[in-house]
């Protein structure tokens, strides 16, 4: 009886914040994982808030919310404060994002970087990061006096190997002779450890240093040490003018923008959405004039061609670190092969950590 | 000319109202520096401290977000009171937590009523024997327990990375640093449909109950409250020292432990590299709000939860910045550092005289 009374209490509670809901005006929420002047991930999400904003829809944001028990909490009293649409933008919300979506079947959830959407009102979205990582090889291959490439890598997922196998793939094709040398720092952003893995890797010859982690330290560290660096989410060259030759960033606000409208209008429907140059989810900074302009020209060429679809990162031949055959000649690697890669392609040395 | 000198005869009274004037100094200073920031004071300090506790929801999180600050804080008054500092519960939290978690792993898909008390009790000998490493090399090598508490923190910090990203991360997780959701015989009963609050709080109310008996109605107490009060009255009156010493660390090791099986078992599910938002480092303050007393670690917990939703509220509603939870959480400490020392001194103002001239 008591049960019973206080189930109909809390439901009673949760349609009320519906009914609330019904009348209020649309409104966008944003978790971030990061402070919004991180120079990285976060901020890249905070600008797509702002363009979001910039048309006059009312958003709020919350920030640095640990990937713990405090995720699910605040992204329930988003939901229940009024929120139509939720962004949840970081890998760590996975599992409460669904949790608080099965509560909330009229407000509509969007997971970045996860692959769980058990229930119809989860989206979830990804960019893909590799085609930028493509142009990255291709320069990096043409600027490398050492034939080393350094590698900064988070974290083992299939997001971190796909960018080092498509910067080593490119790599080769303008350089056969081509070594590529990873750090694993097991962290998304820690400047101490990021600059340590740095300076290791140009320690060993490296004298192209990019990096899949988000702060600007490893940038920093060659530009001390008068090597090339590439960038990481946000445009980063005011932190290494000499040494940066681009960065990958992170355009979260296209489809911030279509994803709002969408929810506002009335046609938000769940989908898996995996953007890149083509539709702008993925950009790349301003070229460096170092480099000399027919390469500029070249890799402006390259990126129209990953944009339209007339090149892909992952085109065949393409051998494991064995010499196996993973993907036939003159065929592509599928997206279901991309989402799940776990080994190396050839010329990356060493072993995934498992 | 201002002298300081040191009161005689403290009230006793005043010393456990203290803290409650140091959270209402905290109030008028987050007033003045939310005014500042451009917000209503008034306005804002609701957001902050009614908004999120005005419905069971709400409370039923505090309760979440309290129990494991009060579950460590307790422990800590162990150490403290003895005069050993503790200041690695973060650590002995995580560790408890990777021994409860793996335990929870080994029993993944068994069911039956005895997987859970199994796993709570592991967390808490993990906690228990991660807190004896410094106890022991305190009492036996004479290091300096705060360091190696500390540093013992990073230990815990790193093992739990090594093992989420490497033997115990998820088969069917694409790499991801965290492991298998636990079996729903290796979670806490929640208590309430719709609520987060978990049978956790019981563990939290039985250990305050234990502590307070032992700490007022015991010898290991007495002879804990004299260590504080006077090293050497407890060694004339021929209490063991090395003992205790290593008995407080356990206990608060123990404490620790169990919050952080709480932490996994409870709201969170799994293990993965984020299981506490530092609560082993802000439980230090919630132990000295909380004056060491058990009643007061209880009431000092909710109040320092409070500040992290609250800090989330006025953030959603009013885009306060988050980080105003912290400086709130300073603010508290500082005040309560303030008011006692003019508790304990004096300062007196004397005029000039002419022989200092």
């Amino acid at each position: 009886m008591y049960k019973l009374f206080l189930r109909s209490l809390i439901s009673a509670l949760f349609m009320l914040g519906f009914s609330l809901n019904a009348n209020a005006e649309f409104k966008v929420g944003f978790v971030y994982v990061g402070p919004t002047g991180d120079h990285g991930w976060t901020y890249q999400h905070h600008e797509g808030r702002n363009a979001v904003e910039a048309l006059g829809i009312k958003t709020t944001y919350v920030e640095s919310v640990p990937e713990g028990a405090d995720a699910e909490r605040v992204i329930r009293q988003l939901a229940q404060s009024g929120h139509d649409l939720i962004f949840t933008t970081s890998f760590g919300y996975m599992d409460p994002t669904n949790k608080v979506a099965k509560d909330f079947p009229n407000v509509k959830f969007e997971h970045a970087t996860g692959y769980k959407r058990e229930h119809s009102n989860v989206s979830t979205y990804s960019a893909r990061f590799y085609e930028g990582r493509t142009l990255l090889g291709h320069m990096a291959g043409k600027m490398t006096k050492t034939n080393t490439i350094g590698y900064i890598a988070s974290f083992p997922i299939p997001e971190v190997i796909r960018g080092i196998n498509a910067m080593t793939l490119a790599a080769q094709k303008v350089n056969p002779d081509i070594k590529t040398k990873i750090v694993w720092v097991f962290t998304w952003y820690d400047p101490g450890k990021e600059s340590e893995a740095a300076q290791a890797l140009i320690d060993q010859g490296a004298d192209i240093i990019m990096q899949h982690t988000d702060s600007t330290a490893p940038v920093q560290v060659a530009e001390k040490a008068g090597v090339w660096s590439f960038g990481q989410a946000s445009d980063m060259q005011r932190f290494a003018p000499k040494s940066i030759l681009t960065s990958i960033i992170d355009d979260w606000a296209p489809y911030y923008v279509e994803r709002s409208i969408a929810a506002r209008d009335g046609t938000w429907k769940q989908q898996d959405t995996w953007h890149g140059l083509k539709e702008g989810m993925v950009a790349m900074a301003p070229y460096n004039s170092a480099m000399g302009s027919d390469l500029v020209k070249e890799v402006e060429q390259l990126q129209k061609d990953l944009a339209s679809g007339k090149v892909h990162s992952f085109t065949g031949p393409i051998y494991d670190q064995k010499g196996n055959i993973l993907v036939a000649e003159g065929a592509v690697a599928d997206d279901g092969m991309l989402a799940g890669m776990n080994v190396y392609v050839k010329g990356v040395e060493g072993d995934i950590p498992q | 000319m201002i002298k300081i000198e040191k009161r005689n005869d403290v009230s006793r009274s005043i010393y456990f109202l203290t803290p409650i004037l140091a959270i209402f100094l905290t109030l008028i200073g987050g007033g003045i520096i939310f005014y500042i920031l451009g917000f209503s004071p008034i306005e804002a300090l609701k957001f902050f401290f009614i908004t999120p506790i005005s419905d069971l929801y709400g409370l039923s999180e505090l309760l979440v977000k309290a129990t494991p600050l009060c579950l460590i804080a307790i422990g800590l008054s162990f150490c403290f009171k003895s005069n050993n500092w503790n200041i690695g519960a973060e650590g002995q939290l995580i560790f408890g937590g990777i021994v409860g978690g793996g335990v929870a792993l080994l029993f993944y898909n068994h069911d039956g009523y005895y997987v859970l008390p199994i796993i709570i009790l592991s967390g808490a000998v993990g906690g228990m024997l991660f807190a004896m490493i410094p106890a022991i090399l305190k009492t036996y090598f004479n290091t300096n327990e705060i360091l190696v508490s500390l540093m013992l923190v990073y230990v815990a910090k790193l093992l739990l990375d090594y093992l989420v990203v490497g033997p115990w991360s998820n088969p069917e997780g694409f790499n991801f640093p965290e492991t298998r959701q636990f079996s729903e015989s290796a979670r806490m009963p929640i208590l309430f449909d719709g609520l987060r609050i978990h049978a956790g709080i019981f563990i939290t109310l039985i250990t305050v109950f234990l502590s307070w008996l032992i700490l007022y109605k015991t010898y290991l107490g007495f002879q804990i409250k004299v260590s504080g009060l006077s090293l050497k009255t407890a060694k004339y009156a021929g209490f063991k020292g090395k003992t205790m010493i290593i008995i407080v660390f356990m206990i608060s090791g123990a404490c620790a432990g169990l919050a952080g099986v709480g932490e996994i078992t409870g709201p969170i599910g799994q293990l993965h590299r984020n299981i506490s938002p530092d609560y082993g480092f802000t439980a230090i303050i919630v132990a000295f709000l909380g004056r060491l007393n058990p009643v007061g670690i209880i009431f000092a917990s909710l109040v320092v939860a409070l500040t992290y939703l609250g800090a989330e509220t006025a953030q959603i509603f009013l885009q306060v910045p988050k980080y105003t939870g912290q400086v709130f959480q300073g603010m508290i400490l500082f005040f309560l550092l303030g008011s006692d020392y003019l508790l304990f001194f004096k300062i007196k103002f004397l005029g000039l005289r002419k022989n200092e001239l």
